[in-house]
């Protein structure tokens, strides 16, 4: 790493933050409505993943994913827009916050049911396989599809079949309410089978070892991995949620990890930054959420005519 | 064999495995997958053959895991293959139901068009040889209720060797009911068929004093009743419906226009099933050339029973059907 990475890596890291925290404020306006699942918190692990991968690589998230699909590079400005529901947005609103996609990014998606593309990345990986292409299929998921029957199913084939899978296990100790321990017997979450790790997820840098390795060693053998990165998130499930089943203590414990803070500490060690500096970036993102939020209010409600449209291909 | 120039003679299981080897001849990008595809030769010998013909990457054989290999199937469709998943039967394909209803049907519109998942889901269906309940569901209506996807019966010879053609021409994900109690069924079809329509119903039979409506193995029961309706008289028409979703309207409209008397058959229960639907639609578009009440030939509302008196008593046979067109044509 470099200082001029080491900036963007930050740059990314807060633009998430930020963004979310705005989305958080519009939806109590109601300007965004349905479920809402905020990363905050998390944002070391899609950061550090995602910088991994090439232009090549597929991504496929789950419905905690405003982190994922804006460290893949998909504009702010689109993905606010789908938040409001408006032509303009990445999946011309059609979606919602819990299904963002934009192909030209090869960001295949976030699925709002839990597990519900662990098996369709083993199928790309099969398809990538098959067409020689030399790319890897990165699958977001959490620890709570860990019990679910279609974890084991897609890992067993990604293994059979030697695809390459990069299984991201974002560990962020709770499935809704219900914290792991009440889950799993195992607190080792690792699966047999595949070859797997764990990382200390609200660390960038190490993150972005881990990641460095895992991809280079999916891409030298063909075979799946899985990464799991321990995290925390520090917002509710979603914002429904009033969070009954853990003490605000323990929430404001695990913020003095706050992967953000850590990671502009060790830009300032390394003179990379200046603390004017942060707070000029702080305003640049700022004014680029604006911007996005500008977009979305000014965005196009699709016709009703167009109702019915992509239900089946037009052809 | 050939028997002429023009037709030939062949089992309902023949003319899957011929259309399944020429949709893997046509297009390298064309595999199957399933239990038992390869090595056992598929749980019904549809497949027999071919993992010798194209070797184990195109024939994959799959550990029992619906959810996995269906999941896997979308994946593969959306990254540019054009995977044929075999489900052994039906009722298994309810652990799939959340990959096929939550992604194969709705990638293309969550997605606001940036991607399409044309992926085939063949499956075998129909009642009979005294399965049991579990093995014995008859799924059709299940899957017709969801847009995005396309719903094919599989009802004739015919279909059985073209319509995966024409499925594999389509974008969008395509479910096609086979029915297990025709494969040792031999009957002629023509050597040279033209292209399966993926939209159009089919009037099989023509006739001007009744109209039968029905799918899958309703088909060849309602062509024997109408043959042997013939015989006293009473001339029937029979439109196999084919295309389960989206329905074919015009084509039973048009009938009804003729005949003015209608009969639905199917092996589903009767509640919120096909016939349900077709019924529905010639109420609200066909009701003022209608002389009689739509009337509907089911399965009999029970977990379909193991004995096999009851459980030839639990869906329409030939017999009823004769009866029941009996009792609405004399009825005037």
């Amino acid at each position: 790493m470099d200082a001029k990475k080491g900036l963007l890596l930050l740059y990314q890291m807060l633009l998430m933050r930020r963004f979310e925290e705005k989305a958080a404020e519009l939806y109590t306006k109601a300007k965004i409505r349905g479920f809402h699942h905020l990363y905050i918190g998390e944002e070391a692990t899609a950061v550090g993943v995602i910088q991994t991968l090439t232009d090549d690589d597929i991504v496929l998230s789950t419905y905690r994913e405003h982190g994922h699909a804006l460290a893949r590079g998909i504009d702010p400005d689109l993905i606010m827009a789908e938040m409001y529901g408006k032509l303009e947005g990445c999946s011309r609103g059609r979606g919602g916050a819990m299904h963002l996609f934009d192909s030209s990014k090869k960001f295949y998606g976030s699925n709002a049911v839990v597990s519900g593309n662990l098996s369709i990345a083993v199928g790309m990986a099969l398809a990538s396989k098959r067409q020689k292409k030399n790319n890897i299929i990165c699958c977001f998921f959490s620890e709570d599809d860990i019990a679910k029957c279609e974890f084991q199913e897609a890992l067993n084939l990604a293994a059979l079949w030697k695809v390459p899978v990069l299984f991201v296990c974002e560990n962020n100790l709770y499935a809704t309410g219900k914290a792991v321990r009440y889950s799993h017997t195992a607190t080792e979450l690792e699966k047999k089978g595949i070859a797997s790790s764990s990382v200390d997820g609200m660390n960038l840098i190490k993150v972005m070892q881990a990641a460095h390795a895992v991809v280079g060693k999916i891409k030298s053998t063909g075979k799946p991995y899985l990464l799991i990165c321990n995290t925390y998130r520090f917002r509710a499930y979603s914002l429904f949620d009033v969070e009954l089943y853990r003490a605000k203590k323990k929430v404001e414990e695990w913020k003095r990890r706050d992967p953000i803070p850590q990671f502009e500490q060790f830009l300032l060690q390394q003179q990379w930054i200046t603390e004017n500096e942060i707070a000029a970036f702080e305003n640049k993102i700022k004014t680029k959420i604006q911007k996005a939020l500008d977009f979305a209010e000014e965005g196009a409600r699709e016709p009703l005519m167009q109702l019915t449209k992509f239900v089946y291909s037009e052809i | 064999m050939k028997n002429s120039m023009t037709t030939l003679s062949i089992t309902y299981r023949e003319a899957l495995n011929q259309g399944l080897r020429e949709a893997l001849q046509n297009d390298e990008r064309v595999f199957l997958m399933g239990e038992d595809v390869g090595r056992y030769g598929g749980a019904f010998a549809v497949s027999k053959g071919l993992l010798q013909e194209f070797g184990e990457d195109r024939i994959m054989d799959v550990p029992l895991l619906e959810a996995g290999f269906v999941g896997a199937g979308i994946g593969a469709a959306m990254a540019g293959m054009k995977p044929i998943i075999e489900i052994m039967t039906v009722n298994f394909s309810l652990f799939a139901m959340d990959q096929i209803v939550n992604n194969a049907a709705t990638l293309q519109h969550m997605s606001g068009g940036q991607l399409n998942v044309p992926l085939i889901i063949r499956m075998g269906s129909g009642i009979g040889r005294q399965l049991g309940t579990q093995h014995s569901h008859s799924w059709e209506p299940f899957y017709a209720h969801i847009p995005g996807l396309i719903v094919l019966s599989v009802g004739t010879h015919e279909d059985a060797r073209s319509m995966l053609h024409a499925a594999l021409q389509s974008h969008d994900p395509v479910l096609l009911f086979e029915y297990t109690m025709l494969l040792n069924l031999e009957k002629e079809i023509a050597t040279d068929l033209p292209i399966a329509s993926l939209s159009k119903a089919k009037v099989l039979r023509e006739g001007k004093d009744i109209s039968i409506i029905t799918y899958g193995t309703g088909v060849y029961k309602s062509l024997e009743a109408a043959a042997e309706l013939a015989s006293v008289g009473i001339d029937a028409e029979v439109i196999d419906l084919r295309v389960l979703r989206p329905l074919d309207e015009s084509t039973f409209l048009t009938s009804i226009a003729k005949t003015h008397r209608v009969l639905i058959v199917e092996d589903a229960w009767r509640s919120v099933s096909i016939s349900s639907e077709v019924s529905a639609r010639i109420m609200e578009n066909g009701f003022y050339n209608l002389d009689a009440p739509v009337q509907r030939l089911c399965g009999i509302e029970v977990p379909i029973p193991y004995p096999v008196h009851l459980e030839e008593a639990a869906i329409p046979q030939k017999i009823d059907i004769i009866s029941t067109v009996k009792k609405m044509i004399y009825r005037n």
